[in-house]
């Protein structure tokens, strides 16, 4: 099967529920091993203790609340250039998603900020970033409910989300381009992690929870968003069909 | 279990941290499958009416020539 034929909703239904337990069941793993490497073996933190464990959490919800804009503009490529039937559908399927998992960054930094840092907010470029791209989210998820018509608001998402884009080089070169209280990178970098493996690769398989944890939502939200509007244009031709009744029924 | 309750004097903020996520991914989890019910079973009433959509009535047509 081409990668295309994946554009037919039906084909895609099928697939899917294929597929969903199979990812269903490898997050739980994920987690579940996520959670043990957390809690009894990854060492505290010499400086920080014990509040390290905040990192599990904060840090995948963080690169989750990244790539699932990342997604949502990729599919916005795929609504304005190829007007693929799924695009817009994967768009707003991912934004309440996106939202969670920023929200959780943002919740959860606060937290760990507190004791570290003395504060549970400061104005800075990253928190700031964070915090508009949240804002974004929200946006997105109202334009796409102010605009009945799914394949209009399909389109003035995608433009909105193209342009929101600019965020996300933003949040990830903030800490590099401005002076914040947020730490730079220290996984993702060109000469490797500065994190020790003993506590690099709990947070490597929370992240791989978190983004199997995505996936799994991530189907689930274009299933409904599918059925949605099959739902729609079932009730517009039960619509139709009362008006053609009445009309006729005038005419007589 | 020892090491796992040892979580020092932030304690507080690390459990409040697992617990907002556990409640955030919660409540979209059970959002996202409400949702879904809510639509099959909205989509399970129109086709009870008799509502069908233009593929599936494409496909019942078709479905009747090859029989016939």
């Amino acid at each position: 099967m081409a990668i295309l034929d994946l554009a037919n909703p039906t084909r895609f239904l099928a697939l899917s529920a294929r597929l969903l337990p199979w990812l269903f069941a490898a997050c739980v793993v994920a987690f579940a091993a996520g959670l043990y490497m957390t809690f009894f073996v990854a060492p505290d933190d010499y400086q920080q203790g014990a509040t390290v464990k905040i990192m599990y959490l904060h840090v995948p919800a963080a690169w989750l609340a990244m790539m699932c804009y990342s997604v949502m503009a990729v599919s916005s490529l795929g609504t304005l250039i190829w007007k693929h039937p799924l695009a817009d559908v994967s768009a707003k399927a991912a934004a309440p998603i996106g939202a969670a998992f920023t929200l959780i960054s943002l919740i959860t930094g606060s937290l760990w900020g507190k004791p570290m840092w003395g504060t549970y907010w400061v104005w800075d470029a990253r928190l700031t970033s964070v915090l508009v791209l949240f804002i974004m989210y929200l946006g997105l998820i109202a334009l796409w409910r102010t605009i009945e018509d799914p394949i209009r608001a399909g389109k003035a998402a995608a433009v909105l989300t193209l342009v929101g884009a600019i965020n996300l080089p933003i949040i990830k070169f903030s800490v590099d381009w401005w002076n914040t209280l947020h730490q730079p990178a220290s996984v993702i970098r060109m000469d490797g992690p500065t994190i020790h493996p003993t506590i690099l690769w709990p947070l490597l398989v929370m992240a791989l929870a978190f983004t199997l944890l995505f996936f799994v939502m991530h189907l689930m939200a274009m299933r409904n968003e599918i059925l949605r509007r099959r739902l729609r244009t079932m009730q517009l031709q039960a619509a139709s069909a009362r008006v053609g009744v009445a009309t006729s029924q005038a005419a007589e | 279990m020892t090491d796992l309750l040892a979580l020092g004097p932030h304690a507080g903020f690390i459990v409040a941290c697992y617990l907002v996520t556990l409640g955030v991914i919660g409540a979209l989890f059970a959002w996202i499958l409400a949702d879904g019910a809510r639509l099959r079973a909205r989509l399970s009433a129109m086709e009870a009416q008799g509502v069908t959509r233009r593929s599936a009535r494409a496909r019942k047509s078709n479905a009747g020539e090859a029989g016939s």
